[in-house]
């Protein structure tokens, strides 16, 4: 099978965001990056799809920033085979990317049988780019998928919905299927990995070469700021066993009188 | 004024709040309403009470079960025959997942899980987070219409009725297409709970939890509030809660009226993902915890002690 498998390398959890100076997206000079949490699960069971299928490739395929490469670095490392870089800002709107997805993964020489996202990426959190891709290539796609089984050409995955349900797909490959937490455990990469995602293929391209210009955003931002911050609020000692029954009366009574949500 | 549809779900034959929160915000533009499916009378008339001067039934084979490609599909033509500037959905499951493959269908965009929204003549800017809430920006659409946006369930808040539209219910044939990929099986949550992203009041376990079974003590606490339970990162990763209670940047963001954080220190990840709730109370034994400086009512104690005598407190009062 060819496996593709799309990432984005997006600030690490931790990171406080700052806007940048004119509000157009935020300051990126100091963050550390990483791929994208939900990606991670792509990237494994890509890994766990091509070691089930002999003779399996799994291709990583990224659209962003080129100053710092952790992302892909990473995906060579858990054990893929290949990259493709396509050149771009950071802050992209999710058409553009799908689009630049689409004509990355169409410069390479195999032809899709199965295309990994993660669900959504934890920067915009836009939930779009699988979607996206799928209509644009023609092919089915399954969102926020949580269990994965393989027969042959057909794969059953497991959507999960409000409040925990899940949907049942069954889908023929070619298909486009999108990862949430719970679906596997992504393995770290090994040294050895490390050392080997050093000599792995990696395709540049630009943005023109994919067939993405300026035409092709959809979605403009402005106005990046903080949320405001909300006024200190009452902070109650409870530690004294003896003082706490009298505390939680007080708050409770405070919930219902003084912020009415009860 | 624009000319708006919106999109509802429905939720056992009743529209879905968020629709009823985005037809509050779309007061002054040419606002119709569609739906997949069939609309009791009743239905119809509340939509017209909130302004939808239509409400149109889509009704077609193979779209009794929900399906991207289906759902995509059917609306594709209707919205296509009615010129629509705008549609609009809520940000709940089904519709982050077809809205965004209808939008490429017209290759026009989409603007996700917007909080709040204004027309400026008929042009749509909305409010919409990024970095699961850590900052706010503002979005706005260009290229080919109409253009689509999503709407974060429980972000508007419940308008007034205005008993502006007429409401008059029409049915239409549509197509669903070839469905690719299908539903074979639906599988029930474990729990009947509202989910996370819609729920009013959430209690949640962190790293204190210390293990599954203590979650009870949450479970009995939110029974008796009506209360959906949530987890922190901390929490799902040591296996005390699974992955689909979590509430963070890596989980599901929140907003609900009441977030009660139980043993929660407040990683900055799990502080973007509840940072909207309205009133925040937090428990926890360290009284520098950062969860404290979101919490409007900050408990400093042990919450083994301090969550069944919440539980005892609100039963008293709800009594």
């Amino acid at each position: 099978m060819n496996i593709f498998v799309c990432v984005k390398q997006v600030p690490d959890t931790e990171t406080k965001i700052q806007p940048n100076g004119d509000g157009t997206f935020i300051e990126t000079s100091s963050i550390k990056w990483i791929m994208n949490p939900y990606d991670e699960f792509a990237v494994e069971q890509a890994l766990l799809t091509k070691a089930a299928n002999a003779g399996s490739t799994v291709t990583v395929v990224r659209v962003g920033g080129v100053k710092d490469t952790e992302a892909l670095r990473t995906a060579l490392a858990m054990g893929a085979d290949d990259a493709i870089l396509v050149e771009a800002e950071d802050n992209l709107d999710s058409y553009s990317i799908a689009k630049a997805l689409k004509g990355g993964i169409e410069k390479s020489a195999n032809r899709p049988d199965l295309i990994l996202c993660g669900k959504q990426a934890i920067d915009d959190d836009c939930l779009q780019v699988p979607q996206i891709l799928a209509e644009m290539m023609d092919l089915p796609s399954v969102a926020v998928i949580v269990g994965f089984e393989q027969n042959g050409d057909i794969v059953t995955v497991k959507r999960e919905v409000e409040g925990g349900a899940l949907e049942v797909y069954e889908v023929k490959t070619p298909c486009v299927l999108a990862t949430n937490k719970g679906i596997n455990t992504p393995r770290y990469a090994s040294l050895p990995g490390i050392m080997k995602a050093k000599r792995k293929p990696l395709q540049q391209l630009t943005l023109a070469d994919v067939g993405v210009s300026a035409d092709d955003r959809r979605v403009k931002y402005s106005n990046f700021a903080l949320p405001p911050e909300k006024p200190a609020g009452k902070k109650f000692d409870a530690m004294d066993e003896a003082a706490a029954a009298g505390i939680v009366a007080e708050v409770v009574g405070l919930l219902r009188n003084e912020a009415k949500v009860i | 004024m624009a000319k708006v549809l919106v999109y509802t779900e429905l939720n056992k034959g009743n529209v879905k709040p968020v629709t009823l929160e985005i037809l509050g915000k779309l007061v002054g533009q040419e606002v119709e309403v569609a739906v997949i499916g069939d609309l009791g009378d009743d239905q119809v008339k509340v939509l017209g009470e909130y302004g939808a001067a239509k409400v149109h039934k889509l009704k077609g084979d193979n779209l009794d079960k929900y399906s991207p490609e289906g759902y995509s599909n059917a609306l594709k033509a209707f919205i296509a025959s009615g010129a629509y500037d705008y549609v609009f959905a809520g940000a709940t499951s089904a519709g982050k997942d077809f809205i965004p493959r209808l939008a490429a269908k017209f290759e026009a965009g989409v603007a996700s899980d917007c909080v709040n929204f204004l027309f400026e003549g008929d042009a749509f800017a909305g409010t919409r987070p990024l970095f699961a809430g850590k900052c706010l920006a503002k979005v706005e659409l260009q290229g080919p219409k109409p253009h689509f946006v999503t709407v974060r369930p429980n972000a508007l808040g419940m308008p007034e009725s205005t008993t502006a539209g007429a409401g008059a219910a029409s049915e239409s044939e549509v197509q669903a297409g070839e469905i690719r990929a299908a539903i074979k099986e639906i599988v029930a949550a474990a729990s009947e709970k509202v989910d996370l992203t819609e729920a009013n009041i959430i209690v949640s376990g962190g790293r204190a939890m210390k293990n599954p079974e203590n979650f009870k003590i949450l479970n009995d606490l939110a029974d008796v509030i009506g209360a959906t339970v949530g987890a922190s990162r901390a929490a799902v990763d040591s296996g005390y809660a699974a992955p689909d209670m979590q509430v963070g940047q890596t989980g599901k963001t929140v907003s609900p009226s009441l977030y009660i954080a139980c043993g929660i220190s407040g990683a900055i990840q799990h502080l973007a993902g509840m940072r909207t709730s309205k009133v925040i109370v937090a428990i926890n034994t360290d009284p520098d915890a950062p969860i404290f400086t979101k919490a409007d009512y900050g408990i400093v104690g042990d919450l083994y002690k301090i969550v069944p005598l919440l539980q005892e407190e609100f039963k008293k009062i709800l009594a």
